[in-house]
């Protein structure tokens, strides 16, 4: 499926879907609320949820017959790349000082 | 909310240099290695301080006397051992809700005298909240989406 290989910039470059996710990020829905929220058809919505799950913006599970749409915790996965950056560098400092601690005493 | 297996950084290290003295530096020199762009005050940082017992704080002082205090000490056990709260929203502001902080521990091992090991452990990320919730504040007006994309793009580039 093409869709899957589009990038988040695309994805949410769609005005209805930044809809579906800005309804999603208030709390997780099923395709009838979304549908009863905007101005578009559920077909259409199922479509665009179809897009955002394959993007992995989006995540769903089962509620009885009904499927739940929630927004996926892809900041998680950014703070910690973010985190982890941090950390790497800042254990690189570390190490430098630790040197330079030493080279001081000496 | 069940574990997220993404929700930990986990880094170690070996240094050139006694166990006292690794934890020394760690604790005693953190704001000389951290890195230097973090700076949540308005005014470039003139000192970090990491107080030495538990239930105090590390906190940047800017040159004009303003502080910001980022960490809570949870645990202060010279020289094994230090755990600390990251009280940093993933937008980079102070988290003044303790439920959404996430925690720092720092091990130090000696691996010989001279040597030593120091494993990072920065867990509970997911404790900071998915992020969203100023994702529906943000988006309103242009200024939530494209910090926001620029995040996401970048993570995608790197998990791909």
């Amino acid at each position: 499926m093409t869709y899957q290989k589009r990038d988040g910039w695309s994805i949410l470059g769609d005005r209805t879907r930044r809809a579906i996710v800005e309804c999603l990020a208030e709390r997780p829905m099923a395709v009838v609320e979304l549908a009863e929220k905007l101005p578009v058809s559920r077909p259409a919505v199922s479509q665009h949820l179809k897009m955002l799950k394959g993007a992995g913006l989006v995540a769903e599970r089962s509620s009885g017959t009904r499927r739940i749409y929630r927004l996926n915790p892809i900041a998680v996965e950014a703070l910690r790349d973010q985190l982890d950056t941090f950390w790497s560098r800042a254990l690189a400092g570390y190490d430098d000082l630790v040197e330079q601690t030493k080279e001081a005493k000496t | 909310m069940t574990d997220v297996p993404t929700a930990v950084v986990q880094r170690q290290m070996v240094v050139d240099a006694p166990i006292e003295q690794a934890f020394t530096v760690f604790t005693g020199r953190l704001g000389d290695f951290k890195p230097p762009e973090h700076n949540m005050l308005g005014s470039p940082i003139a000192e970090t301080v990491f107080e030495t017992h538990v239930g105090g704080h590390i906190y940047d002082r800017g040159v004009d006397g303003t502080e910001c205090r980022w960490a809570r000490v949870l645990a202060f056990d010279p020289p094994n051992r230090v755990m600390f709260s990251w009280d940093i929203s993933p937008q980079w502001q102070i988290e003044s809700d303790p439920d959404h902080t996430s925690e720092v521990e720092v091990r130090f091992i000696a691996e010989s005298p001279q040597r030593t090991r120091v494993e990072l452990e920065h867990r509970h990320l997911d404790r900071h909240g998915p992020g969203w919730e100023s994702l529906s504040d943000g988006v309103a007006g242009d200024q939530g989406w494209p910090l926001y994309l620029a995040r996401y793009a970048a993570l995608m580039s790197e998990t791909r």
